[in-house]
This record gives structure tokens, sequence and C-alpha cells, in this order.
């Protein structure tokens, strides 16, 4: 059926900041559908509020609106551009439940708004628990004993016919917050109430756990003519009880017979077509591995993170087409854009396998729980593809940048088996690499099936793994051996390892033997048809498919896996870096291995490697591209960290020079630089022991920050207080030695300013400043950002333009430069120097509209910046005010200290703007999640260093109209001070401690300093721990809490006597 | 760990080096590709595949296992099988044995450690060739006797029943005309309710009626239609006599009895995921498919036969009925084993053919 004519402007809604159970496959999926709907000619609105991505670019969408995703804003923006209609199952779970409360609201009804691709009531009944159970059971489909509660005494009742164990999931919210699984009452009382905290309609889903059970996923989709089909299905390594996003996941399914393929095939279809749903759709069931039984787990009735995948493992574009779908066009008369050779209504089919690894970020939060089960703590995955099973889980393992490279623990050996065991008992996110030194150690796959309910095929291949690893040990250089190992995805760095060579030395023999992979394409239909997709993967085989063209040719290396200090902003540069490599005539090839992602998406770029980011991996790709050279800015810390190898392997790397990158990332060298330069920076010195580290701090003067050298997101940054922290520092949390030496520098307490700049070697662009909210000492990127600085002074600004154009041109940046600097009493101070993009460029390209990474890649490319347009040094000011929020995954991540400091922690980020700086405050809070009351009841915990600044915030709560409490130590402070306090007991203390004021819902806001000491530190985890898993917004930095404190009295009265 | 070496020969010269699978032997065939990613035990038990060497286009073969229940024949007549890897351990809870196992107890040749991709690509690009697979390394020798090579015409004469049999049920009686059936098509009359009487391939129209059938069904088949002479001669009585459906080689024997004509295709269709248009309802079916030959659409025009379905990359015939008469075919299987079930409203489109005895 052709498209429909008689609606003509669309309202797309996006999926916000990045958060864990949402990541940038929603940017893949908006962007592909923006796209997508502009392509057949309509007028296309977008609203998103997170900047970082791809498609809140001008080019996207017609209009393109940078606002909080709430129904108040969304409704402004409906009652504005009167659309005709709605999209809203692109933008994950939060553009669902936006559409389901716009309808609440008559805002759709009154603005004569039509929802597109889903309608209305089948959301509901496909996400409401007792809608959903009485659809599957008209329909006959199996579904697990469950009910709907709505108080712990309903889960009580439900215990007594259906016992434990059984699974928590409260309705309407994302990637299963708040649920989990209880075997006992104690887990009842904890897990029901919190997931009915978590609920927004106080609703829990009890439903008898199938743990053990296959888990299978079906991505189906069907259009208006009733053609529905199966893109690909998929299965989870992990059993039923494992959420999905960290679950590893296998494509096509391995274990299941045609049989149970085709019954859960129909089943599926049969579910997207009782719900009518006009576009794609997820299918999740439980299979019995010993019969046909099987349940139906979920439903999501829109795109997700697993049609993400599934569009990146069969090639098929599912966003793209559910978007025409949900316009009226039907599977049959469109092309399958990724052949062009045939039809969308077809099933693709592929001839390699896929494997889907979640990263997790423990390398973050080492006391985080690891424990896996309902709740999804990954905040981003990798892909990789094979032609054999074990090639395509090595390949993954090798992108996940943990420093594992194969099936087990870099010191695996260090481990007892106890250990071992207790960690694949308890389900830790590292299991598969326990799994790995267990078989190493002769654990039989009987064992861990019993303690894992890991399937024997899995289990078999990686066995397998090991006994290739034997074989290679045993059969020394031996080439038989060699071929052998790398058709089953083991790197060289293994096969070295096993053969005591360097990885240098085996590339050597492969390259001797001509063991070099090949090529082949990804295209939807195992070769059926002709094809011309540029997207490729490499393995062990004959036939290389991927034939260089005549072009000049830039390789441009991804960022990999989403984490926390290098997330979705990484990807939008290297796209805008691929777009600029076009604009200037070359054929731009991409390497990357994140499925979300739109730098993964083959139209993208001119050829798509989807391989792991290693020395090797990119090698072995050079060698067949044979590029110009390769980009490394781009691709965050990632890319940077190959760009040595690359170099001394000849390959050229294009911008900054490998030894320039060097100088500013090598202590000594920066320093030499700053000196000849004459731009300051704080006192500091390095050590590479612990004696070292105390001698210098001493000479420095405490309070010291410490950080070990070569870090992304201030890992293992820490600001230490005396000499008792700084030695428990060097011994538990770095290994300092003379190739990595610790930092130690001044804590210089002042205003944090932030500025990127694009360099071709002479002319320096000066975007804009930003200043901090936060003082120095929280990680920029957990800091609040503001765009214009509001309280630099002309001079100071002109100080920050001079020394940001020393700093590029001393360092002969060619691209892209990141600095950021300290204001203190004594002046300014250059913190940091990232001589690459970072994290706030998308941020400012959006508001200054200078297209940073374009402009970068065009300098790198040998455009003289005097020619692009835009003139040298710091760019004319921008009106009105923006700013950059952080966005926490806290309430996802149990036993995980949300105190912000130099170690990054958030996921994502929102951006406000507005004419005035408050309301752009305010927006930029309420875009975080931040639900910003005029009033209600402030707790203050404070640490006994600040409760001078503390009292003056609590004053200002408390006269408009807040309610106070606080402990008797912060109390005594207050009420000194004249505020009105209600004492409550400390943790421990009493029956009205202040952790029940926060479970029992009566304080609205916490605001709570770090306190050093054992007990006292315990205690504020508690507090801090407590009110993420009550929803309640902890701010642990009194400059956030000023700053809502200002937002608070610009939106109300003040009751004050005048 | 590594395998004694074994070589798939193909009648260009070209020659792919992998390692022993299944039987030992050399068996001559005809090599075709197959893109399923699931039913490899129905897919090798299909009699449709003799003297053919099935390519399987997907690397990881037999991961689910071989059991006692889904063969689509009791004796499997492929010659032989390439693939990427076959899988060692599978894992099912119906599963006994491998694919090497399989293979052994049903003699059948096979490869691995194939670029199975690459194969299917060449014969994408050039067709279908003739190919063996070879335990020699005197690959002149191979390809000389491959290319003086000639099949036989007497493929389905092989795997057809040579007695009746009878599989009963309590509903409409079916004569199933057995070209080399997969059993599933018996199953899913059966399950409606037939009572199917399995007839030779050579059954006459006489012996045929003498049954009283509320209906005849033509089965899948190996090889050229033109070559089941009987057949056509048999279908050319019948037609107008009683309810017909066929599937496969049936539907070509039902349109060569008919007046149209049929011919080999560049490579055929074989897969689970084929995009058929059923022309009446606009709607797509996705269809398990299996065929090397088809109706040429053109032939159709002078005939009494129109075209119901069609397929949508190619815009080949993939279903036709009697404009009159009651009469229906198609390319593909509705009965799947291995594939999707969504066609399988055919079945009951020949029940109600069988009950109404009118035009569908």
């Amino acid at each position: 059926m052709p498209k429909r004519k008689d609606i003509n402007t669309i309202l797309v809604i996006g999926s916000g900041p990045i958060i864990i159970g949402q990541a940038a496959e929603f940017d893949y999926a908006g962007t592909q559908a923006c796209l997508s709907l502009k392509e057949e000619g309509y007028r296309v609105i977008l609203v998103n509020s997170n900047p970082a991505t791809i498609m809140t670019d001008q080019e996207i969408a017609d209009v393109v609106y940078i606002e909080p995703l709430t129904p108040d804003f969304l409704s402004r923006i409906i009652r504005k551009e009167q659309p005709d209609a709605l999209l809203p199952t692109l933008g994950g779970q939060v553009g669902l439940n936006m559409a389901v409360e716009l309808d609440r609201l008559g805002v759709l009804r009154e603005n004569d708004v039509e929802l597109l691709g889903t309608k209305l009531d089948s959301i509901k009944q496909a996400e409401d628990r007792d809608l959903f159970r009485n659809l599957m059971n008209d329909m006959g489909v199996p579904v697990p004993e469950s009910d709907i509660i709505n108080t712990i005494d309903e889960a009580y009742g439900f215990v007594e016919t259906v016992g434990y164990p059984f699974i928590v999931r409260p309705a309407f919210t994302m990637g299963g917050t708040g649920g989990g699984i209880c075997y006992n009452e104690e887990d009842l009382k904890e897990v029901v109430a919190n997931g009915l905290k978590y609920s927004p309609v106080s609703q829990c889903l009890l439903e008898k756990s199938i743990a053990g059970f296959k888990e299978i996923e079906y991505e189906v989709m069907m259009d208006s003519n009733d053609n529905a089909i199966v893109v690909c299905n998929m299965e989870n390594i992990d059993p039923v009880g494992i959420h999905t996003g960290d679950s590893i996941v296998v494509a096509p399914s391995q274990t299941m017979t045609d049989k149970e393929h085709q019954m859960l095939r129909d089943v599926s279809l049969s579910i997207i077509r009782k719900l009518e749903i006009e576009g794609g759709c997820n299918v999740q069931l439980a299979l019995d591995p010993h019969s046909f039984d099987y349940y139906i787990i979920e439903v999501n009735p829109r795109v997700s993170r697993s049609s993400a995948l599934a569009s990146k493992a069969t090639g098929y574009p599912i966003a793209k087409l559910a978007a025409k779908i949900a316009v009226g066009m039907t599977l049959d008369e469109m092309i399958n854009p990724v052949t062009n050779t045939s039809f969308a209504a077809f099933e693709p089919t592929i001839d390699y396998v896929v494997s889907k690894i979640p990263r997790f970020p423990f390398d973050k939060f080492e006391k985080g729980e690891r424990t896996l089960g309902t709740q999804m703590k990954a905040t981003g995955e990798v892909m990789a593809i094979g032609r054999t099973y074990e090639e395509s889980l090595l390949k993954a393992i090798r992108s996940l940048e943990y420093g594992v490279h194969h099936l087990g623990l870099p010191n695996g050996d260090d481990h007892s088996l106890e250990y071992l065991i207790h960690s694949i008992k308890a389900q830790s996110d590292e299991r598969l690499f326990f799994i790995g030194e267990a078989i190493r150690r002769g654990v039989t796959l009987e064992e861990i099936h019993d303690w894992t309910k890991i399937d024997f095929y899995f289990l078999n291949k990686f066995k397998h793994i090991i006994d290739i690893e034997r074989a290679l040990k045993e059969n020394p250089g031996s080439v038989d051996y060699l071929k052998w190992a790398k058709k089953f995805g083991f790197s060289d760095r293994v096969i070295g390892h096993r053969w005591e060579m360097s990885e240098d030395e085996v590339f050597k023999i492969r390259r001797e033997e001509g063991i070099m992979p090949v090529y082949k394409m990804v295209d939807t239909c195992a070769a059926e048809f002709e094809s011309n997709t540029p997207y490729f993967y490499g393995t062990y085989e004959t036939e290389n498919e991927s034939l260089p063209s005549d072009k000049e040719k830039i390789l441009v290396l991804g960022s990999g896996p989403i984490r926390i200090g290098q997330g979705i902003e990484f990807d939008y540069a290297t796209v805008h870096a691929v777009w600029a490599i076009q604009e200037a005539g070359y054929e731009a090839i991409i390497v990357n291995n994140n499925p979300e992602t739109v730098s993964t998406d083959f139209s993208i770029s001119d050829k798509l490697y989807f391989e792991p980011l290693t020395h090797e991996d990119v090698m072995n790709i050079v060698h067949n591209e044979n590029p110009k050279g390769v980009v490394v800015q781009f691709g965050g810390q990632t890319a940077i960290n190959l760009a040595d190898r690359l170099s001394e392997n000849g390959v050229q790397i294009l911008g900054t020079s490998l030894d320039d990158i060097d100088r500013a990332e090598d202590r000594k060298r920066f320093e030499a630089l700053l000196q000849e330069i004459k731009v300051p920076q704080p006192h500091g010195k390095t050590a590479t022991n612990e004696d070292e580290a105390l001698a210098n701090a001493r000479h420095i003067g405490f309070p010291v920050l410490v950080r070990p050298s070569y870090v992304l997101g201030g890992r293992a940054m820490e600001i230490v207080y005396d000499e008792s922290e700084l030695k428990n520092y060097m011994r538990n949390a770095v290994k300092a030695s003379p190739e990595h030496p610790v930092l130690i520098d001044s804590y210089l307490t002042g205003k944090e300013i932030e500025v990127d700049a694009i360099c071709d070697g002479e002319n320096v662009i000066i975007p804009g400043i930003m200043e901090h909210i936060e003082r120095a000492g929280v990680h920029s990127g957990d800091s609040m950002a503001v765009y214009p600085p509001v309280n630099l002074s002309q001079d100071e600004i002109d100080m920050l333009v001079d020394y940001t154009e020393r700093l590029a041109k001393g360092l002969n940046i060619i691209g892209i430069i990141n600095i950021q600097f300290v204001l203190s009493k004594a002046g300014i101070f250059v913190l940091e120097v990232n001589p690459r993009s970072s994290r706030t460029v998308p941020f400012l390209s959006k508001i200054t509209e200078v297209p940073m990474a374009r402009l970068a890649m065009h300098a790198i490319l040998g455009t003289n910046l005097a020619d692009s347009g835009f003139p040298p040094g710091l760019q004319l000011e921008k009106d009105g005010y923006y700013v950059k929020a952080p966005v926490f995954s806290f309430s996802k991540l149990k036993n995980v200290d949300i105190t912000l400091g130099p170690e990054m922690k958030s996921t994502g980020e929102v951006m406000g703007k507005d004419k005035t700086l408050n309301k752009a405050l305010y927006k930029s809070l309420v875009a975080s999640g931040l639900d910003v009351k005029d009033h209600g009841t402030a707790l203050f915990t404070i640490a006994d260093k600040d409760k001078d600044e503390a009292v003056e915030l609590a004053k200002r709560f408390s006269q408009c109209g807040y309610r106070i409490l606080s402990t008797s130590g912060t109390a005594d402070a207050l009420k000194k001070a004249g505020i009105p306090v209600v004492i409550v007991d400390k943790v421990g203390e009493g029956d009205n401690t202040l952790l029940r004021s926060i479970q029992n819902g009566n304080v609205q806001i916490v605001v709570n300093t770090m306190t050093k000491g054992k007990e006292v530190e315990r205690d504020g985890f508690r507090i801090r721990r407590e009110s993420v898993e009550n929803g309640v917004p902890c701010l642990t930095s009194l400059d956030t809490a000023r700053t809502l404190i200002e937002v608070i009295e610009s939106m109300t009265f003040n009751m004050n006597e005048m | 760990m590594l395998n004694d070496k074994r070589y798939l020969v193909l009648e260009d010269g070209s020659v792919y080096e992998g390692y022993k699978l299944g039987a030992d032997g050399e068996c001559p065939g005809e090599v075709v590709f197959n893109t399923s990613m699931s039913g490899i035990q129905e897919i090798i038990s299909d009699n449709s595949y003799t003297d053919q060497i099935i390519t399987f286009s997907y690397p990881l073969i037999g991961s689910s296992g071989f059991n006692t229940e889904d063969s689509e024949s009791l004796l499997p007549t492929t010659s032989g099988v390439v693939v990427r890897e076959a899988v060692e351990h599978p894992s099912n809870f119906r599963s006994v044995e491998n694919l090497d196992t399989y293979l052994k107890r049903h003699k059948i040749v096979g490869i691995s450690g194939i670029d199975t991709r690459s194969i299917t690509k060449k014969i994408r690009n050039n067709g279908v060739m003739k190919g063996q697979i070879t335990d020699s390394s005197d690959h002149e020798e191979t390809v000389e006797a491959l290319k003086s090579h000639e099949f036989s015409s007497d493929q389905v004469a092989r795997v057809s029943t040579k007695t009746p049999y009878i599989s009963t049920g309590r509903g409409h009686r079916v004569a199933l005309i057995d070209f080399g059936k997969k059993e599933n098509i018996v199953r899913s009359l059966n399950q409606r309710g037939c009572d199917v009487t399995v007839l030779p391939h050579d059954s006459t129209a006489k012996t045929i009626m003498q049954m009283k059938p509320d209906g005849v069904m033509l089965s899948n088949g190996p090889g050229n239609p033109e070559d089941v002479t009987e057949a056509i001669g048999m279908l050319k009585e019948l037609i107008g006599q009683v309810p017909i459906f066929g599937i496969c080689l049936g539907h070509q024997l039902i349109a060569l009895a008919g007046g149209a004509s049929t011919y080999k295709m560049k490579f055929g269709h074989r897969g689970a995921n084929q995009s058929v248009k059923n022309i009446a309802l606009d709607k797509v079916e996705i269809t398990s498919q299996n065929h090397g030959y088809a109706v040429d659409a053109e032939s159709l025009k002078n005939t009494d036969f129109e075209m119901t379905h069609i397929a949508i990359n190619d815009d080949t015939v993939e279903g036709i009925k009697h404009k009159s008469a009651p009469v229906f075919s198609v390319q593909y299987h509705p009965e799947a084993a291995a594939g999707p079930h969504e066609s399988s409203y055919l079945y009951d489109q020949f029940i109600d053919l069988m009950t109404t005895k009118e035009d569908i």
C-alpha cells in the first residue's frame, strides 16, 4: 500500500539521556526513522533531551527540539507545532510512556494527533502486566503463573499459592528497574517493596520463576496489510533469570530444532498480529530445555535494544522499515535496502554466527554488586561476527576492553578454585571468564551446567577453546595448528602466549605462511541474492569479498562499547568525522564493534568493518585496504590507545602526531611544554612507588589529587587529604611502576572551566567556553556545565583564550583538543589536556553551530581553517543559556556509592536551554529526571568542613517553604543560624531514623556531603543508597544544591518579610 | 584435533580442501545450496535431493543434533553434504546423534571445513554444476570423470514406494502419489483426519480411481519433471475427475499435464525464507522451498491454468489452479518441515475442496 497522504507532519520522540537499559540503540533507531520519514517527504519534528546524539543534529529532522521529555514540555511542543501524527515506538520505553501520558492528559485528542505504529490499546496490552496476561490467556499462549499485586500483603498471598522462587517485575519500567528474584521472605520484603516504589503505577507482576529455561528472543515485524516476518531469532546463553540485556546472546539460536523454532516463530507472529503492531516488536520466550513446553516472558511493542542488535546481526534495518510501515507502506512494496535486488518482505537468513556480550561498569564501580539478575546492569555491549561460534565469541571478548583477551582472566592463575566456583555460582558478570578458567583446571562440564544451567552446547564450545589452547601449547610453531586456531578466533596475542612468543612474532609467521583473514559481506540473504552492502566481518576462509576500491581511503577507528567515561559522544564525533572525510572526496572506512550505534549503520560510511578494535584486527584491515592513514582522534581512548603500535608498524596516524599526543599525556614532557609556553598548572609530581608518592605529597602539601597516568574518565582518581589515605591509595587503588607512574597534584579549589578547540597547526578556532557548576574535584563528566560562562570577567576569558591558543599551537594540534582549567584564588591553571575529541563536542557543536568534529577532520585532511568560514579565536557568544546536566544510573547498580568526585559515574547527559540561566537550569534538572518542587522536605546531613556553606543553603530552602530535616550535629548549626529544623535520629539510633523518613516518602530532597572516617562514611553511604533506592534526589555537592535552590527561588515566591 | 583431508571438486575445475565427514566413498552429484539455518535433518532426509550435493550456506550444521522423529524419509538419498563445520557436540533434548554419525549411518559422503559462502556465490553466479566429494588428490581425473558423468533420469522411481500402503484416518480418502514424498505430507493429511493411501509414482489413473479417492495429492520429488512421463499421462486423465493438490514436483507435473512447460532454473530456490505472494489475497507468505525446476509463466497462457502465487523476488511461478476443475498446486512446501507453517492453509483448502468438490 502506498504511503499515507493525509498526514504531513510527524512528531518523533527520542529516548533521552543514556542510562542503563536505554543506550545508544535509540539514537540509531531514531536517526534511521527520522531520515526514513524525511525520505518519504514528511515533515519531521524531533524531541529529545540528549544533545550527544546524531538524531538531534539539524540535518536529521526538519525541526529539532532539545527539551525535557516530560508531558508538560511535549504538550507545549504539540500545541505549537500541531503535528498530524506521533510516532512513539522509536524512543524506547520513554517514548512509549510519553505517548501513554499524552493520551491520558487528552493532549493528543485536543490537538488531533494520531498515534502511528502501535495503537494505544496495544501499548497498554503489552505493557500492563494484567492486560497482557489476559491477552495471552485468550490466545491460549502459556505465561508463567503470576499475579499482579499492588501491596506487600498481596505478595504474601501469592507465595501461599505459588511458592518460591518467584520473579518481581515492576510495571512500566525500563530495563527491569527495581525487579529481582525472591527465594525467601527476606527477599520478598526487600524486592517487592522496591518494585512497587519504582513502578510509576505502584504495580508489580509476581511470576513463578522459570529460571533455568532457555531464553529465546524473536524480532518480528508486521505491516498494515498483515504481512508479518521474523527478522532474527536469538538465544541467550544465560538461561532465564538473567536480564537479556546482561546476557551473552548468540544469533541465530543454536540448540533448537526446526520444530521448536517454528513453534516459537508461530507464536511470535500470532502475538504481533493480535496486538496489531505496525512496525517492529520484540518477543521474549522461555523454552524448557527438556520438552516443547514454553512460556512467553515479555513483549516489547516497539524497537528495542534487541532490535538494534538484530539489525546489526542480519543487516536488516528494522527501524528504517518500521518508520515506513508506520506511514502505511507495506513490506512487499519496499526494496530490501541491503541487497537492493530483493524485497523487504523476506526473512533474513545469515551465514555466520553472531555473539553479543554486555559491557559492565564494574571496572569503575569495584564495590558494586556484581551478581546478575533481572535488573539490567550493563552500560553497553559489543557484537562480533564469525564463521565459527568460537570465533564470534573470542572476537567479542577481545572487543570488550576489560583487559581480557580470551576465555579466561589475565590473572586467572591467582584465583583459588573455590573462588572460581563461588563466582560462577554467584552469576557474577565475569562468570564467562571464570568458567573458562574452571574448565582449564579440569572442572567438568556437568558441574558447571549444574551451577549455571548453561546449555552443554555452549559449554562444549568453551571446552573446545581450551582444547585448542592445549593443542597449541603441545605443538609450538606448528603452522597447521596456527591455521586451525585462527579459524576459531584465537588472536595472535593468545597464540603467542601459548607459544611463548610475542604477538609480532606470531604475526610474522602468519604473514610468511599467508594466513590472513578474508572479509565476508553481511547481506541478509546468505549470498542468495547479489548484494553490494559495504558491511564486512573478518574470518579465516578462502574467498575475500572486501575488495579495495581505487579511491584514496581513510580509516576511522570507533570507540567500542558504551561505558562510563566513553559514551555516545564519541560515536557522534566518529560519524561526523566520516561525513567530513566523504565531503573531502575520500573513501571513509569505519571499524567498530558496538551494535547499538549510528556509526555501525552500514549506510553511514563507505565501508564498515564490524571487527574488534585491537591492534591485530585493525592491522589486518589496514593490510586489506591500504588506507592513506588512520584517524584515532574521535574514538576516545580506545582509538588513541591503538595509535602507538599502528604507527610502529608503519601506519600513518593522521592529525596530531603521536609525539605530540605523548607530549600531552606524558607528565614530564607536558610540564616542560607548559614552562616553555608559559601556561601555569597546579604544582605536581609523578611517583612510581609509595615512598616517592609520600615524599612528593609532603612537598606539594595536602590535599592532593592522585591518579594513574593514561586513563579515561578519571578512573582511580582521588582527592587525598592525608598520608594514611595516600598510603592506602598507593597500596590498593593503583599499581604504580616506572612505566605507569602515578600523578600527584596540588588540589586547588575553584571554578572549573572547560574549553574545546580546533586547530590546523596555525589557526585555532574556539567554539565556546563552558563553566562548571560543581567546583574542581568533581569529574567534568559528572559536572553540570553552563554555556556561556556566567562568572568570568573579560580578562579571565581573554586569558583562557590565550592559554588555549598557546596549548593548541604548542602541542601542534591538528584536529581537536579539550582543555580543563581551574580558576582558583591564585589564578587560572590548566588541569588537563586531551589531544582528542571530548565528551563536550556534541553539546558545544549544537549550541554554537560550529560543526566541531567535521572541522577538525577537515583540518586533519589538510584544510586551512582560515578557509573554513569561521574566524580564528573565540567565536561570538550565542544568545541564551545552555546547561549540560549529567544523568546517573545508580538505581540500577546496588552498593555503588553515588558521591561525586574525581571518578566519573554518570552514564549520560541532557541539555536544557532557554533565554534565562535559571530557566535553562530548570530544564536541565527536569530533563535529568529531577522533580523540581517548590516545597517539601529537605534532609541535610553535612560534613563539618561544609557546615558554614550548607547553613546558608538550608536557610534559602527554608525560606522557600521547605521543611528542613537533619540529625543532631547538623541541626545544631542550623538552629544557631535561626533555621527551623526537625531532628531525626542517626542511622542505627532510635526509631525515627533519617533512613525511615526517606523510606516513608517524607523527604523530597537529600543534601549529603562526604565525611571521612569509617563509621560516618558507612552511614553516609547508607543515606545516599537509601535515597537512590527510594527515588529521592540526593545531592552530594553543595554547588548542585545551590543551583537547585536558585532555580526554586526563581520559580516561586519568597516568604521573607520585605 | 586435525582431521583427515578430503576434497570437493567441481566440474569447472575448482577444488576445495576440507576434512572428512560422514561416510567414505565418492558420489558425484549436482551441487546446490540451501540457506536454511535450522531443519538440517529434515533437509538431508528429503528425497528431493536425490543425486544432489547440498551445500549449507549457514556454517554450524547440526547444532541441535539428529533425532528419531524429524526425518522426512527413512532412507535419505542425498549424494553429499558440504558444510563449514559439522557440530561435534550437538544439544537438544531429542538429539541422539551428531551430523557425522547420521551421515555415516545413511552412507552419505560429507566434507567439512569448506567456505560454503564462496560456493553459494559461485552457484548463484554460474548456476548449479556437477561436483564430487572425494579423498583422491588427483583432481584432474575427478574433473574429467565429472564432465562425462550423466545423471540417471530415474530418480523418482528410485525413491518412490514400490507398493501401496495406508496411513489410516477417519476422514477424506486421499490417494497420495509418491514421487519422493516428505513424511510431513502424510502427517499433514492425517492431522486433518485424512485416510491416506500412498501409491507408487507410476500408478495409473485407473488404479487411482478404483480406490474412489475423495482427492489426489501429488508429492514432491527429485529430478526433472519431464522425466516423469507416466505421471503426466496419468494426470491428463485425472484432471476434472477428482480434486487434486500438487506440491513441488507434483505441481510441475500438473502444469505439464495441463499443457504448460517447465524449465531448469539457474540455481533454484532452496531455503526456509522464500517470499511468495498469494495473488488473490495480495499477501506475502514466507515459505519453505526446494526446487531446481519451475513452471514457465508464459507457457501457462494458453492453458486452463492460471497463476495463484508468485515469488516476489524473481517473479517465478509459485502456484497455479485450474480455471474450472478442482485442481491446484504450489511449488513450495506447505507442510513445512523444515520451514514456516504459514502456508498450511493450503491443506485446509484441499480438505474444503474434497468436501465441496467445487471449484476453489
